[in-house]
């Protein structure tokens, strides 16, 4: 039965393949939109027929979450689309986030070696920043705090968060304790809105395309959590093409992805008020 | 260990595949790439279900994370897929 769950695996790795290539020109992008909800179709039929599954819950998750999904796929504007799709990514960085916390919770302490708190730290890491980012960026295209806003020593707070974060994931694959990977989770949400919250309005498309591949390579090191070939294809693929498409997005608008992410971080003053939509 | 390192391997070629795939994309269509790949990263719905195991009060904690986890996956994939398609037949109306 693993096996056959892996070929269809493949399968919708397959698809997913198909279907960005697809969406990359204008003659097959609605097919190749298709061709990758079919992939994601098969791929979860495959998990379902996983031994052991609590369906009452699997079934009840899906009900409200389709639901809700669809909702807002059919209200939303069509000038508010790129927070629309903040917004989602936010959810799947969420999700990866949730996963690394319920594995934890029932993973015997003999199962748990130093690759797989290794891969755990990470999914719940970039799990929790592509939500909490995801969700600023969202509130920016909102209007809600559509500058590019400057906390006081907001690059030493940054290193500092940074630093708190490999440090307690470091603590956390050394003593494996759940209090740790917690404060890992924190310290990660409030990394994820510092990061987005110092970069203006006009160039949170892109970072919204890099964040939807962090949450593709959030979704990949669950794979390594569950040891899951399909998690970790579908998620690298994501996490590859999102980089990608972020550097193609900032060619188009004639910046630099660094100039984008340190943008707010690292010029002056100055230079920031010649750079345009930071002003 | 082996196992590690296989998935190690997939890991890695499927960068490059996901690298590769996305070359030349006129500039119209960057919104619902970027949509619809977001929608391909609720995958992690996968492990989502892998959390709602075992019965009873045995691993509740798990069973309610896994819940909101396939909640908030699903509005990820449900809405991403939806959206992107109607970005992409809005821009088929606009030539028509």
């Amino acid at each position: 039965m693993d096996q056959l769950i892996n070929l269809a695996y493949l399968v919708a790795a397959i698809l997913f393949i198909l279907g960005l290539k697809g969406l990359g020109s204008p003659r097959s992008a609605v097919r190749g939109n298709l061709t990758g909800a079919v992939g994601m179709f098969i791929a979860i039929v495959a998990t379902l027929s996983a031994k052991g599954l609590n369906f009452g819950w699997i079934i009840a998750g899906m009900v409200v979450g389709g639901g809700i999904g669809a909702y807002m796929a059919r209200t939303v504007k069509m000038t508010a689309m790129p927070e629309m799709v903040g917004l989602l990514n936010g959810f799947g960085g969420g999700a990866s986030l949730l996963v690394a916390l319920a594995q934890f919770t029932i993973t015997p302490a003999s199962e748990q070696t130093a690759a797989w708190l290794v891969a755990l730290s990470l999914s719940a890491l970039i799990g929790s920043v592509t939500l909490t980012g995801s969700m600023v960026a969202w509130a920016k295209l909102q209007g809600y705090a559509d500058k590019a806003m400057r906390l006081p020593n907001q690059n030493l707070l940054r290193v500092a968060l940074g630093l708190g974060v490999v440090v307690l994931a470091g603590l956390f694959v050394w003593q494996g304790w759940g209090l740790l990977l917690l404060l890992l989770v924190v310290v990660a949400l409030a990394l994820g809105i510092l990061l987005v919250l110092a970069i203006g309005g006009a160039d949170m498309p892109v970072v919204i395309a890099l964040l939807n591949s962090y949450s593709g390579l959030a979704a990949a090191a669950t794979g390594f959590v569950l040891m899951n070939n399909g998690l970790i294809i579908s998620g690298s693929l994501v996490g590859a093409s999102g980089i990608i498409l972020s550097q193609i997005m900032c060619k188009a608008m004639n910046r630099s992805l660094g100039a984008v992410l340190f943008g707010g971080a690292m010029v002056s003053e100055e230079q920031m008020a010649s750079i345009p939509g930071t002003e | 260990m082996e196992a590690l390192i296989g998935a190690l391997t997939i890991f890695v070629l499927a960068v490059f595949v996901g690298y590769e795939v996305i070359t030349k994309v006129p500039p119209t269509l960057h919104t619902p790439l970027m949509s619809g790949s977001n929608a391909i990263s609720g995958i992690t719905i996968i492990g989502a279900i892998l959390c709602c195991i075992g019965s009873g009060m045995d691993g509740i904690l798990a069973n309610v994370l896994g819940f909101l986890a396939v909640v908030l996956a699903m509005v990820n994939i449900v809405g991403g897929f939806m959206v992107t398609d109607r970005m992409l037949h809005m821009f088929k109306k606009k030539k028509d």
